[in-house]
């Protein structure tokens, strides 16, 4: 096999809603190739759908942060080595330490649990498209419906109040920016985690019927693993969904095809879901995985304690696992995609964020059956700053 | 026949979205129940919920 270097990690997108096509190009000739990190660690960059589920699926990589490079500068700064992870953050720990804390999260999060939230979900969702109604066309749909509906649902699972949110969802957005300083994304995130912390504390006098006070008086957590969890829940229940469903709008208003057939069968939607979770592909950035010994993965030695970054937008774009990838088609079979990751670390949220686009797609579309776009397609800005990928605003006009 | 393996499970869901007939989730770790290890009827959605498993922990012998 030639190997090429690449000296960073392929972030340049020739069009909005399509992965930057450096991705596709490797994936073709060197679907496990050479990556040369920021901070001169030389490293790989996986490109396929196969070797992305048998790297995410095998536990001789590590996702400790004390191990990983990261493949981009963040405010044109190298990142600096990574301390290890503080007790409680399950997402960067590994085997039996990693599933103690996501099994006492994982009954939270089940499919019939999350079913259950289905009619809080429909109001909540109704409440925002009613005051989108009255905010009058222009509005722009990512403050009005995409971030709110989201951060609303989970503020109430965990516990947090919904009014408090400003600070934090300020924050969120800070310390995802790939612009800013990493000193000042890293400000932000303690600030979350001080909120998160006198959440704590706060709960221990005024217990709720929530996630929080369920850990607190699980017995199992002190209070810094507690937080931590918490914070992880409250960060990820943000940035994720909202632009899933601030993007997957933009997606089916440009696919007025697509678009009419989900309007004629509603029923369609669960489907829709999975294919634009796949077509769309929101994680920029990661995951990220480090070889604990030398392995064989696609014809090359991973060394021990090389990191090897994983492209979710190549992968579920690879042909070899869906046809005609660069379609959107909400009737393919999508499931198999690797959106929600693959291995034990696979999102934990999964299914909530699932119910929360069925709900809000479905919704969104039923009350506005003419919304279409306020401004141009190619003036909607597009997250390219961002580790997660969608859209900045969306305005939307309706009658 | 279907084989799970509760210890390997990461309560994804995955399997009790694909099959509810044949998969259920534990009510307080959300770990993996077995409801039909024959799944007769449902061989190709036991298949898939196997292909699915994030965590390897769904095995289905032919």
């Amino acid at each position: 096999m030639t190997e090429t270097l690449h000296p960073e990690l392929p972030m340049e997108r020739s069009s909005p809603l399509d992965p930057p096509t450096r991705l596709g190009e490797l994936r073709e000739t060197e679907p496990i190739s050479r990556l040369q990190f920021p901070d001169g660690h030389l490293g790989w960059l996986v490109t396929s759908h196969s070797l992305t589920r048998a790297v995410l699926a095998d536990q001789r990589f590590s996702n400790r942060p004390e191990l990983q490079h990261s493949p981009i500068r963040i405010g044109g700064q190298v990142v600096p080595p990574s301390p290890p992870s503080e007790p409680g953050m399950f997402i960067t720990t590994d085997g039996a330490e990693h599933s103690r804390y996501r099994k006492l999260l994982t009954g939270q999060f089940t499919v019939r649990r999350m079913n259950q939230l289905t009619p809080r979900i429909e109001q909540i969702v109704a409440n925002h498209l009613a005051a989108m109604r009255e905010a009058g066309p222009g509005v722009d749909l990512v403050q009005a419906f995409a971030l709110p509906v989201p951060s609303m649902v989970i503020c109430e699972l965990l516990g947090v109040p919904y009014e408090e949110r400003e600070g934090f969802q300020r924050d969120t957005g800070t310390s995802f920016k790939l612009s800013n300083d990493f000193e000042e994304i890293q400000a932000a995130f303690n600030r979350i985690k001080a909120f998160v912390a006198d959440l704590v504390r706060r709960k221990h006098d005024d217990p709720g019927d929530d996630m929080l006070t369920g850990l607190i008086q699980s017995g199992e957590l002190n209070d810094e693993e507690v937080t931590n969890m918490g914070l992880l829940l409250l960060v990820a229940g943000h940035e994720t969904t909202a632009n899933m469903l601030g993007i997957g709008t933009l997606a089916l208003l440009q696919h007025p095809d697509q678009l009419a057939e989900l309007r004629a069968d509603p029923s369609l939607v669960d489907n829709a879901v999975e294919e634009l979770m796949r077509y769309l592909s929101i994680i920029q950035l990661g995951p990220i995985r480090t070889a604990l010994e030398d392995l064989e993965l696609g014809g090359v030695t991973v060394k021990e304690g090389e990191s090897v970054v994983i492209s979710v937008p190549a992968a579920n774009r690879d042909p070899n696992r869906f046809d005609r990838p660069d379609e959107l088609d909400i009737h393919r079979p999508a499931t198999g995609h690797v959106g929600f990751g693959h291995g034990v670390h696979q999102c934990l949220g999964q299914q909530l964020a699932r119910i929360e686009m069925r709900v809000a797609f479905r919704a969104l579309f039923t009350e506005f059956p003419d919304l279409r776009l306020a401004i141009p397609a190619s003036e909607v800005p597009m997250r390219t700053d961002m580790g997660i990928y969608g859209v900045h605003r969306l305005p939307v006009e309706f009658s | 026949m279907i084989e799970v393996d509760p210890d390997r499970c990461a309560g994804s869901g995955m399997c009790a979205l694909t099959d509810p007939a044949v998969f259920d989730q534990d009510e307080v770790d959300g770990t993996v129940v077995l409801l039909d290890p024959t799944a007769v009827g449902h061989e190709k959605e036991a298949r898939e919920a196997a292909h699915l498993c994030p965590a390897g922990a769904i095995r289905v012998i032919e």
